[in-house]
């Protein structure tokens, strides 16, 4: 009887990862500018430019230092947040690459497991290069910015996982509008990339606690200043990965639900 | 393993989504090296069918073997070694036509050099190795076919599920595609195959079933089928005017049965020429004569009381 071969110690999900790598050799020129050109650009906007406004800077850094570690979350979420929308949606709806792919000995584990082992693998690119930009301009101060790649891998999971699971859900793409505009939009804005959550009204700050980029933020944030974040480091990491567990779990529930009929 | 064993064994097979039923108890068995059809109209149950034979859609009720395992168990290791062309192909789009096949053949763990190989000798048999390297999209529909039907065939399979592999297609690059399954055929591969064309079934099935309602009105080799349920000859009749049931009686007695549809009449006869005679005695000036041979159309038509609509 054959079995599935084993070969390189390959597993179906990793199987799913190459197949959207292939896709990605063929697409990557289109998505330069959405994931490298512009943060580079906000990054020498805002911190350069309304940099020179903010004398004394912000938290006792300057404010090119002080956006840096922001942006770099920033763009981990904008990353996440488009690459587990409109392609996953796709790929119910239009394509059906997604049924193709359950008719081959794959789980549904596997399916979703190896397009967000892709998106993560996106979302470090993009936001590893940024850093290594930003780095290249002198605003990143201590060699803990290491520590941030593990940390975007983390956060680019608790933000990709409800996103999947979000648009497996719906069947077309003015929900995405809707969830872009009324929640990740309002997110990105709120959440310490540019100004501390302090100034915020209360309402407002509470919304930064609950979502997830502002614990991001925050270690990302005492990572490349080499401080110690303003709320506890493990509280961080076990929030985010809270997130991302929901998100799997509720994702694997969606998919299954939408591919097995 | 499964020497012997039927391939595909259902029994009682039930599909229902919510309350509606769309696969009603069905019996059916498949053995290897066979060529075999569900033959019906649409909504007849034959890709509900297909899917829970393809392990990608549980079984409400009833005992489904295939390759000797229980799919609700054994969905992965099963679908290892099936080939599936769905109804809608659903190829991508932004990958070349090389790439469909080579990045499909990882999902069955196959090794990237061999998949790179199978890939190109799997377009050289669906006649598309000069497009390896175009994308997808600017394809022709026939060309997205054979590329879905290369695809099944990318991990070796013991049993190919085809739902429907000509629909849709203009008659040439139909007979490409027929051309192509009946050498698959001719190699031993055993076909599993839904149609709503007579002249598929007749061309490509060893045997046949034929489904209607979720149910299954008939089984057996076309050439069965047409014997039993039909006659050697039709010879249809187009009569001038609005009504042609009012031919019915007029035709009463030539032959085994009078068929009226809405623009003709079809007599069921052994002897054509010579049913056509009797009908020019009685004095039955019809606009259009027309003697063929009974096909599997007749067949639904008599067991059904229905045309098959494409
Ligand atoms: N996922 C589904 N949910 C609800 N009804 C379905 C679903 N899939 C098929 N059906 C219904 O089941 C019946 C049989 O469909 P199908 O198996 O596709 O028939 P066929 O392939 O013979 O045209 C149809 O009435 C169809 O509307
Ligand atoms: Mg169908």
């Amino acid at each position: 009887m054959t079995t599935v071969t084993s070969g390189a110690a390959l597993t179906p999900a990793v199987a799913v990862f190459e197949y959207h790598l292939v896709g990605y050799r063929r697409t990557w020129r289109g998505s330069v500018f959405g994931s490298f050109l512009l943060p580079v650009l906000t990054m020498l906007g805002f911190g350069v430019g309304v940099g020179a406004y903010v004398t004394g800077g912000v938290a006792g850094v300057p404010y090119l230092d002080y956006i840096v570690p922001g942006l770099v979350m920033s763009t981990a979420f904008q990353v996440a947040a488009m690459e587990s929308s409109w392609p996953v949606l796709g790929n119910f709806e239009w394509h059906k690459i997604y049924f193709a792919q359950s008719a081959a000995p794959l789980r549904v584990g596997d399916i979703l497991g190896g397009h967000l082992l892709f998106v993560l693998f996106r979302v470090l690119l993009s936001a590893g290069t940024f850093l290594a930009v930003a780095a290249l301009f002198g605003a990143v101060r201590s060699a803990w910015a290491l520590a941030v790649l593990p940390v975007v891998a983390l956060f680019g999971a608790a933000v990709a996982a409800p996103v999947f699971a979000y648009s497996a859900t719906i069947s077309t793409d003015s929900y995405l509008a809707l969830l872009f505009r009324f929640a990740l939009l309002p997110m990105s804005l709120f959440s310490g990339v540019f100004f501390p959550v302090d100034q915020l009204p209360l309402g407002l700050r509470a919304v930064a606690y609950v979502m997830p980029l502002w614990h991001g933020v925050d270690l990302s944030r005492a990572a490349t200043l080499g401080v110690a974040p303003e709320w506890s480091a493990p509280g961080h990491v076990a929030y985010l990965a809270l997130w991302a567990a929901a998100g799997w779990w509720l994702a694997r529930a969606r998919f299954r639900k939408r591919l097995v009929l | 393993m499964t020497d012997g064993r039927p391939l595909i064994e259902a029994t009682g097979l039930v599909k229902r989504f919510g309350d509606f039923t769309a696969v009603d108890g069905i019996d059916v068995s498949v053995r290897a090296g066979e060529a075999f059809g569900f033959l019906g109209p649409n909504g007849a149950g034959k890709s509900s069918t297909m899917r829970m034979i393809g392990c990608v859609s549980p079984v409400t009720a009833g005992r489904l073997r295939i390759l000797g395992m229980d799919p609700d168990r054994d969905g992965p290791a099963i679908r290892a070694r099936l080939g599936v062309c769905p109804q809608t192909d659903n190829l991508d789009p932004e990958l070349t036509v090389a790439e469909n096949l080579t990045t499909y053949a990882r999902f069955f763990g196959i090794p990237r050099k061999v998949a790179r190989a199978r890939a190109a000798e799997l377009l050289d048999f669906v006649q598309l190795t000069e497009r390896a390297g175009s994308k997808v999209e600017p394809l022709s529909g026939g060309m997205k076919r054979r590329l879905t039907i290369a695809r099944a065939l990318v991990n070796e399979p013991d049993l190919v599920l085809l739902d429907e592999p000509t629909t849709g297609l203009d008659p040439q690059a139909r007979h490409l595609v027929w051309e192509r399954l009946f050498r698959l055929k001719r190699q031993g591969v055993t076909l599993v195959l839904t149609t709503h064309y007579m002249d598929e079934a007749e061309q490509l099935c060893d045997r046949l079933v034929v489904m209607d309602g979720g149910r299954i009105v008939a089984e057996g080799s076309p050439r069965d089928l047409i014997a039993r349920h039909s006659t050697r000859e039709v010879v249809e009749l187009r009569f001038a005017g609005e009504s042609q049931e009012a031919f019915v009686d007029k035709l009463a007695g030539i032959g085994e049965r009078v068929e009226p549809l809405p623009d003709r009449v079809l007599l069921y006869v052994h002897d054509g020429d010579a049913a056509v005679a009797t009908v020019h005695e009685r004095a039955l000036a019809p606009e259009s004569v027309l003697v063929r041979r009974s096909s599997l159309e007749d067949v639904f038509l008599h067991l059904t009381g229905r045309t098959l609509v494409d």
